[in-house]
């Protein structure tokens, strides 16, 4: 058994399965391989090794059934036409070049596609097809066959309307780059002082020209700032936008007046120039993630549609029709929609949503079974016993204290546009008196001149493009956040609490320990042998652990209790392999201090040892605490397992981090809320659904993942789960984020100080405002870039 | 020199253009997606050679 790779996916696996040279780890890859082979689309294995998703586990063409019900296609389908119809799937497991060229050929391998085009970045597949070919549910299945099961939404419209939003902004840096390039074209002899007799009529007709030119600029891509200054204003709150929408209004007056009184020629340029430049940060600031989602609620962990049994018949419904008292059947791997009372036998739930515990739990026919767990066995009955919106779970989302919205800090920017403002006002002021004094016709050149001049467009500038690049170099390190607002909440925090599991541990890696005495080779192949009968994941777990046995012995009798163990005879001696409680309840004297998952062993009646299930810990957690603690963070540890590796963690740690253990969701939520009551500025980090509500609750919630495309929940931020071991740098480089903006506020100031000098003596030449326009924006651009550029590569070179 | 006033139109024109074939362009939906497009057309068209 050496290394072999699956073809396919490149899970690591045996030479059982193969077809020619190539081996497979498990039918289901091969059977896809297969489908792409009889297609001629072996390319797929060029572009990139060991491309696939793992087929592993079972596919059920049930699953989709609900596809086939008209109402849900009229919300997904989209008619193009005679036969032909239009299909957007979110396909999250998309994630390299050949994925690409798999999904933008399935008109190979059923010809009912007409078309198909993927969106890398979104995650996204557009398929245009021939419903008489092919239907959405037949569609949907081959997609899920050849390893992109579609994560499918009703009624998401918000993607479109996020689209739209994002043309719009296109629209409008356009219309005013066309129209700032123009008006500075235009503006040429004004720069030059061309003398006026030489121009003739050229003059007036560039002058009226760049006043037509100037008006879309005005009306329609400066109308948002303009907006934003009303609602701020009417709201009694001066933001950042209401000196910028002034500046822009006193610009255009004054210009349009000198153009009319033919005093001058204004400073258009300058105005189109500034609302170029703020609306290009702006852009580069939204920027999101598009293919993470940060608002997910409890329905998007849930299936769309289960199957009811009505007198023992079959049918789909929709979830959110289900009733009290329905009778449902969950297949493998579904997950159960609500609580529920379990009316068969073979109940094997995995909660790691909502526990955030991996290994899945037996439940005995006629025990309650929770919303939010996958049936990791057979098929089960159950009947539902609450309806879905109360579930358990669900219920952590109506938490009241849930309801109000975070009460988000006050960007620090907006106090320094306030003290801007009134420091402007005083500048025009003084000089109008000045000018009152000594030459009144002077007075409101020299108001409107400050005005225009010391534009805080420089102010907004610094502080989109920093964030932006921010955002930007924390993304490369796989830190996505949500929007720039995050960043200023992640500056104030004081407190940082941690989940463990998934968090703290890696939730793909369990690692089995035995402790007890040392058993001989007969004994290790018994046991084997034994667990290799069981399909149970623990027991999968000891036939893994065993794996340099390679033979196996024949099992004379077993005999298994569902949830507790199995007692099996090989070789005439007599196992009992199980929980600890199944061991003395056999009358077994067993003497171990392990708890949490563990499997204890006994061989003729006497107890031999346990195996002890242990999540992993990720690298370097004792370097981030001991970093984290030098900056002075509160910290805290929540667990909803129970205390079993308290001094473990406490060594590895340090003894000054508090821990909280059997933590439900509900007080992990009470716990970040008695410690904003206390004032401090909480960040949680966590993960699973068992997190969600104190994740919600924090001022910053960060949500582990070690897949990207799996579920997180409502968050600020999500974190890939081997990156967490670098937050404190992480936060570092946020807060060095602060001082760059700092600094350059200090330089845009230097600009405007240079502005006033010719604005409060009257003689602002246009010229002198269209030099200072773009070299003020243009520095500050290149600055923050370069100066986070090069606080980033300190953060890498340090970690 | 009012020669200059039809070449300042016509440059104004032909800007114009490249605007309108911007914003046709947004519209269109070509400005959505800024990376696969850069990947698409890498692909070997057909493949002749039905195994390597």
């Amino acid at each position: 058994m050496s290394a072999i790779n699956c073809y396919h996916c490149g899970t690591a696996c045996d030479q059982t399965i193969t077809i020619e040279d190539k081996s497979f780890c498990c039918d289901g890859c091969k059977l896809v391989y297969q489908l792409l082979d009889q297609n001629g689309m072996c390319q797929y294995y060029d572009l990139t090794q060991m491309p696939g998703m793992t087929a592993k586990g079972s596919f059920t063409a049930e699953k989709y059934n609900y596809l086939d019900s008209q109402a849900i296609q009229e919300q997904l389908v989209q008619v193009l036409g005679e036969d032909q119809a239009k299909v957007v799937f979110y396909l999250p497991q998309i994630h390299c070049v050949s994925c690409i060229w798999l999904l933008e050929h399935l008109n190979k391998i059923n010809s009912g596609i007409i078309h198909s085009q993927t969106n890398f970045e979104k995650k996204e597949i557009k398929i245009v097809y021939r419903p008489s070919q092919i239907s959405l549910k037949q569609l949907v299945q081959l997609l899920a066959f050849v390893g992109y099961e579609p994560m499918i939404h009703l009624g998401g419209n918000d993607l479109m309307t996020k689209k739209k939003v994002n043309r719009k902004q296109l629209f409008k840096i356009g219309i005013a780059g066309f129209c700032f390039s123009n008006i500075m074209m235009l503006s040429f002899p004004e720069y030059l002082s061309v003398e006026t007799s030489e121009l003739g009529i050229l003059r007036p007709f560039f002058i009226y020209l760049n006043l037509f030119l100037s008006l879309p600029v005005l009306f329609y891509s400066a109308k948002d700032f303009f907006i934003s200054a009303y609602t701020g204003l009417r709201q009694k709150w001066l933001n950042i936008d209401a000196p910028i929408a002034l500046a822009i209004a006193v610009t255009f007056s004054r210009s349009v007046y000198e153009i009319l009184t033919q005093t001058g020629a204004g400073y258009l340029d300058s105005m189109s120039g500034i609302v170029f430049f703020m609306l290009i940060g702006r852009w580069f600031q939204d920027k999101s993630y598009d293919s993470f989602s940060f608002d997910r609620d409890y329905t998007s962990f849930f299936p769309l549609a289960v199957t009811e049994l009505v007198d023992g018949v079959e049918q789909n419904r929709l979830l959110a029709t289900v009733q009290k008292n329905a009778i449902l059947l969950i297949r493998t791997d579904e997950m159960i929609p609500a609580d529920a009372q379990l009316l068969s036998s073979g109940g094997l739930v995995d909660y790691s949503f909502v526990t955030g515990e991996h290994a899945p739990i037996e439940v005995a026919e006629g025990s309650m079974i929770y919303a939010g767990g996958i049936q990791k066995g057979r098929s089960i009955k159950v009947r539902v016993v609450k309806p879905v919106g109360q579930s358990y779970i669900t219920e952590l989302w109506n938490n009241p204290s849930l309801q109000n919205e975070k009460n988000q800090a006050q960007s620090f920017v907006h106090p320094w546009s306030q003290y801007f403002t009134i420091v402007l006002f005083f500048i025009a002021f003084a000089s109008a008196l000045y000018w009152w004094w000594t030459d009144p016709s002077k007075i409101l050149t020299a108001i409107t001149s400050v005005l225009i001049v010391a534009c805080p467009c420089s102010l907004l500038l610094t502080v989109t493009f920093t964030y932006g690049n921010v955002l930007r170099w924390l993304g490369k390190s796989k830190l996505y956040c949500k929007n720039a607002t995050v960043l200023e909440s992640i500056e104030n925090i004081d407190t940082i609490v941690f989940d463990k599991t998934g968090t703290l541990t890696n939730h793909q890696h369990t690692h089995l320990e035995f402790i007890g005495d040392t058993m001989n080779v007969k004994e290790q192949l018994a046991i084997k042998s034994i667990t290799n009968e069981s399909l149970h994941p623990l027991s999968q777990l000891i036939t893994n652990y065993f794996s340099k046995i390679e033979e196996v012995v024949k099992v004379e009798s077993i005999q298994n209790f569902v949830g507790k163990g199995t007692r099996a005879v090989v070789d005439g001696e007599e196992y009992l392999i199980g929980s600890i409680a199944f061991l003395q309840l056999q009358g077994v004297d067993v003497s171990t201090d392990i708890k949490g998952s563990s499997v204890a062993i006994a061989i003729n009646g006497s107890f031999r040892g346990v195996f002890s299930v242990n999540h992993i810990y990720r690298e370097g957690l004792t370097q981030l605490f001991n970093q984290l603690k030098s900056q002075d963070y509160e910290m805290y540890l929540l667990s909803g397992d129970r205390d079993t590796e308290y001094f473990s963690l406490q060594q590895m740690l340090g003894e000054d981090i508090t821990m909280h253990f059997e933590q439900s969701p509900e007080d992990k939520l009470n716990f970040i809320q008695q410690l904003q009551f206390q004032g401090k500025n909480v960040m949680m980090i966590g993960d699973g659904l068992n997190d969600a509500g104190a994740l919600k609750k924090a001022n910053v919630g960060i949500a582990v993942t070690d897949q990207s495309h799996l579920f997180t929940p409502a968050s600020d931020a999500i974190i890939e789960g081997a990156m967490v071991p670098k937050l404190a740098q992480l936060i570092q480089y946020v807060k060095k984020g602060k001082l760059v903006i700092i600094l350059l506020f200090i330089l845009s100031i230097l600009y405007n100080l240079v502005g006033m000098y010719f604005a409060t003596r009257a003689v602002l030449s246009p010229m002198v405002a269209a030099i200072l326009m773009p070299i003020s924006s243009i520095s500050i651009v290149s600055l923050s870039a370069l100066f986070t550029y090069f606080f980033a590569r300190g953060v890498a070179s340090k970690s | 020199m009012s020669v200059i006033v039809l070449l300042i139109g016509v440059s104004v024109l032909v800007a114009g253009a490249f605007l309108g074939a911007f914003l046709w362009s947004v519209k269109n939906g070509q400005m959505d997606d800024d990376y696969t497009p850069s990947i698409r057309m890498l692909f070997d068209d057909e493949i002749t050679s039905t195994k390597k």
